[in-house]
């Protein structure tokens, strides 16, 4: 790849000479001309290849550099000597012109970004609450009998929701049961009161942490599971599929899922509490030397048939809200394979702060109503 | 294919009366007027982003006109009520592009569910209508398979037999033939054409093939993508021979260059007749 640069009275002549590839750097032109200090300026631009050799993309991308930079600056560009199938790709390249596209690039100013930002938000809130009365509408319906249930999507999602689970919930139930009986062991040794240490972990495990660990478990593998499943049928004109017939996605689609993690969510959190206490039990017998029955005594004598309660009515609306975040994202994905990811993304953060903000609430009347 | 419309008689299945289509602040199409008439093939073609496709969604009643109404048989699809909303989808069928059979129930159930929705037949009729309709689209004995099971051409043919399922009055095609090889998609077209002589049923058809345009259109629609709007209107023959637009003979003619300077006013004004049926 070389370049030579001469004058022939008010044209600059480049020599184009050797090998071009892309592989090596492409040239500017500009600089040809910026150093070119030799008085009259140059009124026009000619070629000389007679030592080129091969070349591809990075000469055209040269000379589409020059042509431009000529255009801009009055110059004239000859390609005359150019041979001639570099000389009609460069005639490919101007056929079409710059097409003035209405794609809005340029950033808006603050208070446009902030009415457009509400705006969109006030759209979404607006989706949200439509559908929510769909769905809504539906359960009405469906307690009615008058809804046909697709039972078999109601099953499947039982299925994946109970047995499919149960590993990830039973570990990660486990692991905070120890957890908890861990802070539990250092703090309350501390005021020789390691004998509560049961009372910790079975009020924690049975309120807050059973409920807590299980919905986050959920929003992330239903409730995205839910978003992907929807959002793709979205881009496969599936759900427009429903529409079309006059069949509503909501009810052949939403009403099974939302309603199959509604009855699973509460087992499930009955079972991570159970097995959130036995993680709090291994570590109260190896670390605090506590032995069984005092851990299950101490369990029983304090927590309460509506500490359980509690947490299986979290559950449950935790449930819900997984159910419904997910199926909403989905629905509202938008046209090609990457709002698919997106859907599913914000399906699993809004199911998660919903859920936390539903128990800070939940707690918070818990409180109040003293339960 | 000359002159297989029957005549107008009386409310045409679906009229396009002074329609706008947006994109958000993008306008697609301005002011197209039509009325397909019964039991004809109509075709709505263009160039790619032409607007063929979102005209297809304001059709079939997925996407709010910005302007203008559509009718179909005689009702505004937007302010009727839930009852006749749902009367107006039963009658009319559509198949997607690329089929949009439901992909967790298979074959037969994808036949079956508009049935089971809006036929109180029992379940052995039902199977046996499935049955039915899966022969006549060459799908015997393919009731249990999943739509992720068999071929995309399959796939087009499953999707016909839901959507014929409920023997819609008006059935829509989104480029019935994109995607299949020429000898599957000239099948399609027959089977498009048997619909149509058999069942009397009005089609629609998106499509910018020209073979297939050739071959089953009795009308054609043509969108310019520049002048967002319709230009042309009428039988493809009459089109190849007198394109109103040199937009228009370039799709017809399947040509990219320039046209002859040949004076293009006089054709035009032939065509502007055809080209709008008064409302």
């Amino acid at each position: 790849m070389g370049l030579e640069v001469r004058r022939e009275a008010e044209t600059l002549i480049v020599e184009l000479v050797g090998d071009w590839e892309l592989s090596d750097a492409v040239p500017r032109f500009a600089p040809l001309l910026e150093n070119d200090s030799e008085a009259p300026a140059a009124q026009a631009v000619d070629f000389d290849a007679t030592g080129l050799g091969s070349w591809d993309s990075s000469l055209l991308t040269f000379l589409q550099q020059g042509m431009i930079h000529c255009e801009a600056h009055d110059l004239e560009f000859r390609s005359g000597n150019l041979p001639e199938d570099i000389a009609r790709l460069l005639e490919l390249a101007r056929a079409v012109p710059e097409q003035e596209t209405e794609r809005a690039s340029a950033e808006l100013p603050f208070p446009a970004a902030m009415g457009t930002w509400g705006l969109a938000a006030w759209d979404g809130l607006m989706e949200a609450v439509t559908f929510l009365g769909e769905v809504a509408d539906s359960f009405l319906r469906l307690v009615l009998f008058r809804l046909r249930m697709r039972w078999r999507d109601f099953w499947v999602v039982v299925q994946s929701n109970s047995s499919g689970a149960l590993p990830i919930v039973t570990l990660i139930a486990f692991l905070v049961g120890m957890i908890i009986s861990f802070l539990g062991a250092v703090v309350l040794r501390r005021f020789g009161a390691g004998y509560f240490v049961s009372y910790l972990v079975g009020y924690g495990m049975l309120r807050e942490m059973a409920s807590l660990m299980t919905g986050i478990i959920m929003a992330g593998r239903t409730g995205a599971a839910f978003a992907a499943e929807l959002g793709s049928m979205k881009i496969t004109e599936e759900i427009d599929a429903y529409r079309t017939l006059g069949i509503s996605p909501v009810d052949h689609l939403v009403v099974p899922r939302v309603l199959g993690i509604l009855v699973t969510m509460p087992l499930l959190t009955v079972y991570a509490g159970f097995i959130g206490i036995l993680g709090g039990m291994v570590v109260a017998i190896m670390v605090l030397d506590l032995s069984v029955t005092q851990f299950t005594g101490g369990l029983l004598q304090a927590v309460t048939l509506s500490d359980a309660l509690l947490g299986v009515f979290k559950g449950t609306v935790f449930g819900l809200i997984i159910g419904l975040a997910g199926c909403m994202k989905g629905l509202q994905t938008g046209g090609d394979a990457s709002a698919v990811g997106k859907a599913t993304t914000s399906a699993v953060v809004l199911g998660i702060t919903l859920i936390i903000a539903a128990n800070a609430v939940i707690d918070w009347l818990a409180v109040l109503l003293n339960i | 294919m000359d002159g297989g419309a029957p005549a107008e008689n009386g409310v045409s299945p679906i009229e396009v009366r002074g329609l706008t289509m947006r994109y958000g602040p993008l306008v697609v199409t301005e002011n197209l007027d039509f009325k397909v008439r019964r039991g004809e093939i109509f075709v709505i073609m263009g160039g790619s982003g032409s607007g063929k496709s979102t005209l297809l969604k304001h059709l079939i009643g997925l996407k709010a006109p910005a302007e203008g109404s559509i009718l179909f048989e005689g009702e505004d699809f937007l302010e009727a009520d839930e009852k006749t909303r749902k009367g107006i989808l039963r009658r009319m069928g559509v198949l997607y592009q690329n089929g949009a059979l439901w992909s967790g129930l298979t074959l037969a159930e994808n036949v079956a569910l508009p049935l089971e929705e809006y036929t109180e037949l029992d379940t052995t009729s039902i199977g046996e209508v499935v049955s039915l309709k899966l022969a006549l689209v060459g799908l015997r004995g393919f009731e249990a398979f999943y739509p992720a099971e068999i071929s995309g051409g399959m796939r087009k043919r499953a999707a016909l037999a839901r959507a014929t399922a409920l023997d819609p009055e008006v059935l829509f095609f989104d480029e019935p033939s994109s995607g299949l090889d020429p000898i599957t998609a000239s099948r399609l077209d027959d089977l498009i054409l048997q619909l149509r002589d058999s069942f009397g049923t009005t089609i629609v058809v998106v499509s910018h093939d020209l073979d297939s345009i050739f071959r089953i259109a009795d009308r054609a629609l043509f969108l310019d993508i520049k002048e967002k709007t319709m230009t042309a209107m009428g039988t493809p023959e009459a089109l190849r021979e007198s394109p109103p637009t040199d937009e228009v003979r370039r799709f017809m003619t399947r040509s990219s260059e320039a046209g002859p300077s040949e004076e293009p006013d006089a054709p035009r004004e032939e065509k502007a007749q055809e080209r709008r049926d008064d409302p």
